[in-house]
């Protein structure tokens, strides 16, 4: 008996816990379906879950006032060139500093190994700078190209690599496979797990990346959804509904895949924790 | 008897080994996209260029240290980034470790509330900052507002946290661990089932009961990942930039400005490239500061082992 009651009351704590948890995002899905003038009005009250009537015109309002879809492409171009590039050159580096022996490497490698400190708001100043010289902001490129090379994904790719057994490389060498050959052909199908946190680990980082592109771009041209949504929210007039169906949109293609591949994300997550 | 010499092609294959060759592509990006980059910062925090000025640039020894030092607005800053770190690491890794706890244990649903807890993790913070200015909305119909006349039976007036001198930087400290208490939760989850239940059972025999199991079994083979997690939390109260950029824009009188959020209103409101330099160097050895006190703990362990 005492039992059950410990664990009912287990239950509803964490329940509790986890609807004051879920408010903010209940709030904003709720929000963006709502007549605009009753967000605000209605927040304090439980109509801000419990709309009384519904519709899409926010997120019609969101494409009328603002061209959305140039945010959301700017944004899947920027993430997604990042991630790609990231994937080829850090995991090849990551390869060749596990597996190969070159002269240098592994000065290179305390190199690198210094480099995962250095977080990449210490370097924004520099940076802005050297591109505002070249005329270069407002650009693709200068959002896209800097990042790609990243110190913490080679690590967790060499972390892994290291840890794979040896043979079947072996196997394809004995049989005069080079090493980009041994590598893409027996090691990259061999590394899904590595590849999967990699990807998630970028995707969400820059997805979410605000400072350096409010930084460079002054225009819609290349503005990805961070920005975008930041500047939306400043454009009169005033429409929290609007602001909000805006929200759910940047996010609801994010959230769709993590719930797709959710064992992944929490795996990728917790493997960039344990890899110290 | 002497073997003939290689071709000449095969020559220029062993002249061009792979191993710097696959490196290559990222080392040598990470040369020119960060390594020279934070050296050009050094140097720079050494003069006094400004962008688009005519004068020529000087040398001036460790003059924009002093001067950020003498800065009201770079030293609130400096002071509410420690503050925040105060506040959030320990409240954050509590209720990370707590929710992790909770959900270690087997019960049905447990992986529905799993995923609610890590959701806001993929949130954006320029998004969270954005919904957030909503709660925090001034006026009797704000959420929070709204819920405090509510539990204090309409005793607590409405507030308007945001430009509020003294609850705007709390407040902006409750979204940040509202997003990132799920990342902690999942390594302390990841670090919880790694322990072998060997321990769990020794501990039973030796009759010691759930709370000190607690104490002797599951917090020391917790470490690393506490350890881990509280840096890395520590590391992003240090970088703050986002939600202050948003929802206040440092203020009111600079009650929320951080140190990054200094740094970019020097280099891009002000154009001085040396001083805001200078200010990515203080930031860069906060950080470094940080990663070294965790490499000591965790060496430390090692040792003990």
């Amino acid at each position: 008996m005492k039992h059950r009651a410990a664990r009912l009351l287990f239950f509803s704590a964490l329940t509790a816990v986890a609807a004051v948890y879920i408010a903010p995002v209940a709030f904003m899905l709720v929000g963006s379906f709502k007549p605009d003038a009753r967000v605000l009005s209605e927040a304090g009250s439980w109509r801000a879950f419990f709309p009384a009537e519904a519709s899409l015109q926010n997120y019609r309002d969101v494409f009328a006032r603002v061209d959305f879809t140039r945010y959301l492409l700017n944004s899947l171009w920027i993430t997604g060139a990042i991630t790609v590039g990231g994937l080829v050159v850090n995991s090849l580096a990551g390869y060749a500093f596990a597996r190969l022996r070159w002269r240098g490497r592994d000065r290179l490698l305390l190199l690198v190994i210094l480099l995962m400190i250095l977080p990449y708001e210490a370097i924004a100043v520099p940076l802005f700078y050297q591109v505002s010289l070249l005329g270069w902001r407002d650009t693709y490129l200068v959002q896209i190209l800097p990042f790609i090379a990243n110190a913490f994904s080679i690590y967790l790719f060499y972390s892994f690599f290291l840890g794979l057994p040896r043979d079947l490389e072996d196997a394809a060498r004995v049989d005069g496979a080079g090493a980009l050959r041994t590598f893409v052909e027996i090691v990259v199908p061999n590394s899904k797990p590595v590849f999967a946190t990699v990807t998630i680990v970028t995707f969400l980082f820059f997805w979410g990346f605000f400072l350096w592109p409010q930084l460079v771009t002054s225009g819609d041209r290349v503005r990805p959804l961070p920005v975008a949504i930041a500047t939306f929210q400043t454009l009169p007039p005033l429409r929290w509904g609007d602001i909000l169906a805006f929200g759910v949109m940047m996010v609801a293609p994010v959230v769709a895949v993590f719930l797709l591949f959710q064992r992944w994300f929490v795996r990728g997550i917790a493997a960039t924790g344990s890899k110290e | 008897m002497t073997e003939p010499p290689p071709a000449p092609r095969l020559r220029i294959l062993h002249a061009l080994p792979a191993g710097p060759l696959m490196a290559l592509p990222a080392v040598l990006a990470l040369l020119l996209f960060v390594a020279l980059p934070f050296a050009t910062a050094v140097a720079l925090s050494f003069t006094d260029l400004r962008m688009g000025s005519p004068l020529a640039t000087e040398f001036v020894g460790a003059q924009q240290y002093q001067r950020a030092f003498e800065d009201d607005s770079f030293r609130r800053a400096l002071a509410n980034n420690l503050w925040f770190a105060a506040v959030v690491v320990p409240l954050q890794t509590l209720l990370a470790l707590g929710l992790a706890l909770a959900l270690n244990r087997s019960f049905r649903g447990r992986a529905a509330f799993r995923t609610l807890f890590f959701l806001p993790v993929v949130f954006p913070m320029a998004l969270i900052a954005v919904v957030w200015q909503l709660i925090y909305a001034p006026g009797p119909n704000g959420i929070l507002n709204a819920l405090l006349a509510t539990v204090s039976f309409g005793a607590i007036e409405p507030l308007d946290v945001l430009r509020h001198p003294q609850l705007a930087l709390p407040a902006l400290m409750l979204l940040s661990i509202w997003q990132g208490v799920g990342f902690q939760m999942v390594v302390l989850l990841a670090g919880l089932q790694a322990i072998p239940a060997s321990l769990y059972e020794a501990a039973a025999v030796d009759r010691a009961g759930k709370v000190s199991q607690l104490f002797h079994v599951t917090l020391p083979q917790l470490r690393n990942p506490l350890v881990f997690t509280m840096l890395v939390t520590t590391i992003l109260s240090f970088r703050v930039y986002d939600q202050v950029a948003i929802a206040t824009r440092g203020g009111p009188l600079d009650a929320t400005t951080t140190v990054m959020f200094e740094t970019v209103r020097t280099v891009f409101d002000r154009q001085q490239v040396g001083l805001a330099s200078a200010m990515s160097v203080v930031f860069f050895l906060m950080v470094l500061a940080v990663t070294l006190v965790q490499r000591a703990l965790v060496r430390q362990e090692r040792e003990i082992d």
